[in-house]
């Protein structure tokens, strides 16, 4: 019964997700060739609402459900693993159109060529864990 | 009704897509989608090969039954809360995609050239989906996160390695889109 919750989220950013079109290849094709404000005013606004979230919970507003204060975990310092590893996702991202939230939703949305994706996707992270200790972090 | 069912606006959107995440962190979790791949590769064994994938998988369960959800979200979205109106696509992205070769362009939220069971018979389709597939795949760990958990979290949470992770995000989505696309196509 505890998993409710986390279930209803997901059916809600699914549904956002697919209303507001960011699941859309087209979507992602027009924000990389800046002939759309779509999918910036959506970054932008989700960043902008998020910082707010964040800000006023840091001040102590905002407590999580079991009283204690918000948290989000803190990512590694680094340089080259963000610059490399991102602009390998980009390159992914920008050729299929879809995310690692937005494959599933769109196999929800009838799109079952998406399960091609996925599995690529596993290969990739599993590819990822192997090679781990070779790549420059 | 037909407000909802009409494609939702960005100023709308972005908020609730912030909203997704607040929820997760009142729940005492964070958002980050492409853990779950970690995840589905750990509990499909992927241990035995690599460290990287000994944790307790059954820790992520939750994370796993947002994307049960999502799967859902997407089902209800298109079938209880769509007309068939267009996507309103800019009309220069239209021409350019038809050169391209992709007809009816906005007709539906994605191409069928890629991603229609007909086009799966080519094997070029087959080949982009996975290769797009397996650099998001390889990416987003290597980064350590994606959209939702570097761009959405990692922003809002004011964290520099997330920042270097989005330019990484749009260097690599302006070279395939502007550069490699066209040769693809």
């Amino acid at each position: 019964m505890k998993f409710i919750k986390f279930l209803l989220v997901g059916i809600f950013f699914g549904i956002v997700l697919v209303k507001s079109e960011a699941v859309s290849w087209y979507r992602i094709y027009e924000m990389f060739r800046f002939q759309s404000f779509q999918m910036y005013g959506i970054i932008g606004t989700a960043i902008g609402t998020g910082i707010l979230f964040l800000q006023i919970s840091k001040k102590g507003f905002i407590k999580s459900i079991k009283g204690a204060d918000i948290y989000v975990p803190k990512k590694d310092k680094g340089f080259t693993r963000y610059i490399i590893g991102g602009t390998i996702f980009g390159l992914g991202w920008a050729l299929i159109g879809a995310c690692p939230g937005p494959m599933y939703i769109l196999l929800g949305t009838g799109v079952s060529s998406m399960l091609i994706v996925i599995a690529a996707a596993l290969i990739g992270t599993f590819l990822y864990g192997l090679l781990k200790s070779k790549l420059p972090h | 009704m037909e407000t909802l069912l009409n494609p939702w606006p960005w100023y709308i959107s972005g908020p609730l897509i912030a909203l997704v995440m607040a929820l997760l962190l009142y729940f005492g979790k964070n958002f980050g989608m492409s853990s779950n791949l970690s995840t589905l590769c750990a509990i499909g064994g992927a241990g035995k090969f690599s460290d990287f994938f000994k944790f307790k998988w059954k820790d992520q369960l939750w994370n796993l039954t947002v994307v049960l959800g999502a799967i859902i979200g997407g089902f209800i979205a298109t079938h209880y809360l769509s007309n068939d109106s267009l996507m309103d696509l800019n009309p220069k992205t239209i021409t350019e995609l038809n050169n391209m070769g992709f007809q009816n362009a906005g007709a539906s939220l994605l191409p069928n050239e890629l991603f229609s069971l007909e086009a799966l018979k080519s094997p070029k389709t087959l080949i982009i989906l996975i290769i797009g597939g397996l650099l998001v795949g390889f990416g987003t760990r290597y980064a350590g996160g994606c959209t939702s958990g570097h761009a959405i979290t990692g922003l809002s949470s004011l964290q520099k390695p997330s920042l270097i992770a989005v330019i990484g995000f749009f260097i690599g989505g302006l070279i395939m889109t502007n550069l490699i696309l066209p040769l693809i196509f």
